[in-house]
Formats: structure tokens, sequence, C-alpha cells
């Protein structure tokens, strides 16, 4: 069964390349801020690039905060990817500070990386934290790829994956319906298409 | 960890890939797109467009060739050739590309380092650099009387025009260093002197560039066999392998040099 996944544009990022990847693997997706087209959606996208206080800026002069938090509490699975990871945690350091979107607990800080060159950039192994279905088919210590200079701390009930650059950081979380992750999906070759693949997978089980 | 990187360089000329065919398997063999999915398939860790066009209808190609990789291709890929403008990154970036090489715009005009790195960030931008060797340090090159240091820090000059003319007043590490302090975030690195002769990178030069920026080195030009992938890593110091002919011409798969690599316990994506 093909899904709909809305991915929300929020007016940051190149959202073609998750668009085209969703389209790969057999889902429908659609790049919208349209609240009766993301509401017609099986799942959403937060996808992003950039910094995060002008992102939250623009997801609010959207009213797309409230579209998301709705979307959570109807039981439509949410996939934030890198900066849409990010969003998703209370609030974040970077330029000063700001509130996110608060559906997972927790702030964003930038990475420690111990000496190591900021932006982590490249393919990183994955270390899967627990199962999940977003992960199934896809082996721990897999690599991904990156580019990102934060990361988010999640509860430890929420962390489905870390990977290491300098110290550890988390790069997956999840909790009930919100799932997220630091790196690329759509630019990690044939991993990248199972994750996403099997987001849509949870699309399509949530009854309409 | 971040893997070291195996790079397929693909040289692209109105839309079509210029050498290396050798490909049994392949609907197009001049589609620079499906050997783009097939060096994906093959475990490619990115991959590099070199476009060639000498025609007005460039940017549209670059474009098109960008937009036709992101619809079919799921790794990261740099479009290099013709970007002179902010506006020239953005179209190909929109159009789904990771990142912008630039060479001989950005020695024409140094400002459009930082241009591109403030619009889109460093990660964006790479620096290409053509090097060749111009001199012996000590005086002792029987065919050039200059002092140490006449060409700058280095032995090595900057060419343009495939290594046709010289770039006066430039080396190459130093150009090297002030592309990356005015934003480069990636130096893909060619040695014009072991471009085509299939004897394995110029690994001083690939040295003294890696020790000299903190940005990820890419070596190119010079690789013959799988041997040589390894050397620049770990005697050049190179984060990235960039490989054309080898690959175009089926001498090896893009697997058995990851494989390669790894053997040579090197950490590598398999």
């Amino acid at each position: 069964m093909s899904s709909r996944i809305a991915i929300l544009d929020y007016g940051m990022g190149n959202l073609r390349s998750v668009e085209k990847a969703l389209e790969h693997v057999g889902a429908t997706a659609t790049i919208s801020d349209d609240p009766t087209e993301v509401r017609a959606a099986d799942g959403v996208i937060l996808p992003g690039v950039g910094a995060f206080p002008r992102a939250m800026e623009r997801i609010r002069e959207r009213g797309l905060d409230e579209l998301i938090a709705e979307r959570r509490d109807a039981g439509v699975p949410i996939l934030g990817i890198c900066l849409g990871l990010q969003l998703l945690f209370e609030s974040t350091t970077e330029l000063g500070g700001a509130a996110g979107l608060g559906l997972l607990d927790g702030g964003v800080d930038e990475l420690a990386a111990d000496g190591l060159k900021v932006p982590h950039i490249g393919w990183s192994p994955v270390r899967w934290e627990r199962r999940s279905r977003l992960v199934e088919g896809i082996d721990s210590e897999t690599p991904f790829y990156f580019v990102h200079s934060f990361a988010p701390r999640p509860g430890a009930d929420d962390l489905l994956g870390s990977a290491a650059y300098g110290a550890r950081f988390a790069c997956a979380a999840e909790r009930d319906n919100v799932f997220g992750v630091q790196f690329h999906p759509e630019k990690s070759s044939a991993a990248g298409l199972r994750l996403l693949s099997n987001f849509a997978g949870v699309c399509a089980s949530v009854p309409a | 960890m971040v893997l070291k990187r195996v790079i397929p360089c693909l040289d692209v000329d109105a839309g079509r890939v210029v050498k290396g065919t050798n490909f049994v398997g392949l609907r197009d063999a001049g589609d620079p797109v499906e050997l783009a999915e097939r060096y994906d398939a093959e475990g490619a860790d990115e991959l590099i467009f070199l476009d060639i066009t000498a025609s007005h209808e460039k940017r549209e190609t670059i474009v098109e060739l960008a937009r036709r990789t992101a619809d079919n291709v799921f790794i990261p890929f740099t479009i290099g050739g013709g970007i002179r403008s902010v506006a020239d990154a953005q179209a190909v970036l929109d159009a789904g590309a990771d990142k912008v090489s630039v060479n001989s715009a950005a020695l024409a005009r140094p400002e459009l380092l930082s241009e591109l790195a403030d619009h889109f960030g460093t990660q964006c931008v790479v620096i290409a650099i053509d090097a060749k060797r111009i001199a012996t340090t000590g005086g002792s090159s029987p065919t050039c009387a200059a002092p140490p240091g006449w060409f700058g820090e280095s032995d090595w000059g900057v060419y343009v025009n495939g290594g046709r003319k010289l770039i006066e007043g430039r080396d190459a590490v130093g150009w090297a260093k002030e592309a990356v302090e005015r934003g480069a975030g990636e130096v893909l690195l060619t040695s014009m002197d072991r471009d085509g002769t299939n004897h394995g990178y110029d690994i001083p030069l690939t040295r003294a560039v890696a020790d000299a920026v903190s940005v990820p080195v890419i070596a190119s030009g010079g690789a013959g066999e799988l041997a040589h992938l390894s050397e620049a890593i770990t005697a050049g110091g190179a984060d990235a392998v960039l490989c054309a002919s080898i690959f175009h011409y089926g001498a090896f798969r893009v697997r058995e040099a990851k494989e390669r690599l790894a053997a040579d316990g090197i950490p590598v994506r398999l």
C-alpha cells in the first residue's frame, strides 16, 4: 500500500532530494505548507537545513507548529530529518538560543567533537540503541551521511541511535509516533532508502 | 568517526559523459545519470560531476544534470564547471546537488568563495585546485633558477585551462590555505603531473596541502591501481580519493576499491 507523505515546506533546505527518495521507495510525496494537504497525508516529514532559530520563526509564521502538534496528537507518524530532528526538541543553544516544537524532551547543543572540526560531515556508522520499526532490516553500525554542527540530547527512553565524532552523540530519537534522525537518509544510499521505506510502512499501518 | 571516501568523477559535455564508457549492461553508456546510479549501487560514497560544456546553454545543462541526478541517485554529489556566482550555485543546489566546486572563477575573483560560504555554508563549497610542480626548493632544479620560495610557500604552481596556464603569484599550498580561510569547506586537489599517468597520486603534494588546511582534502590525478588509493590516504593524508579512468574503463569496480581500502586497515563504508 502506498502511503501519502507530506514534506513540510517552510522555505528552508533542499526538499527535492527527500521527495525523490520517498518516490523511489514507492510513497507518494507532497511538498506543502497547506493544512488541508498536510491533514490528508498518512505521515509528515519535517526536513531542514540551516539555523534553528530562523527555522522556528518561519514555522511559526506559517502556523506549522500548531499543525505539527495537531498531527502528532492525531497519531500520524512524524519524521524529523537533520535540522528537522533538532526542531522536535524543546530548545537549542544555537545562535543565542531558541525554543523548539517540544515534541521530544531535551535540548540541542553544539557537538562536543572533542577537538575534531565542526561541522561533522561525511559517512559515520550509526549504532541502534534499541529496536524500532524505523530501522528494521538495517544493521547496527551501518554508515549514514551526516552534515551538522549541533545534536540533540534526548531522554534515555527516546534514544534510538548514536554515532561517534570525537564524543558519542544522539543521532536518532523516537517516542510513540514521533521519529527523528540527525543524518540524511535521502543521501545515505540503500540504507537511507530502507529507513524511508520503513517510515512509509509505519505511515501506511496507521488507520486513517 | 568519519569514514574515508571513494569518489568517482564524471566529466560531462552537453549532458553526456565524455570519457569512459566501458561498461556492460548500461542502456546508455553516455548518460551520466545512469553511470552515477551504477556507481551508487557499487558503493561510491559521493560523486563529482565536472561539466566542460562550452556552449551558451551551459547553465541549463548543469542544472538539468543536477536535477536528473537528484531524481535517481541517493548519495551526495558535487557539481563543478561553470559556477561563477551565487546565482549559479543556487540553481544547482536547488536542483538537488549537495556541493559546488569552483576553480578558475575563484582564482579570478577569490571573494566568490566567501560569498558562496555566506549563502550556503562552507560545507557546500569545494575549491578545486589543479597543481603542477614548477620548482625544486633549494634551487636544485637544472631547468629553473628561481630561488626557494619564489613561487610562494610550496613547489607547486596553480594552473587553469587543463594545466595550460600558470597563475602567476600563486602556489598550490598557499592558495589552498587562502581558499579555506575564505570559506571553502573542502579541497579537491588534482596533480596535473600525475593526471592520466596511472602512476599514482602525487603524495608529497597531497601531504603538503593536507597538512596545511583543516578541511578534508580529496586526492585526484594518477590512480592506476588500488594500492594508489590507500597510499593517498595513509601517506598523503587525504580524506577521500577521486577516481575517473580506473572506474570508467572498467579496470576496477568501486566495490573492489572499497574492499582493498578496508583490507589495508582504512575505515570505509562497505
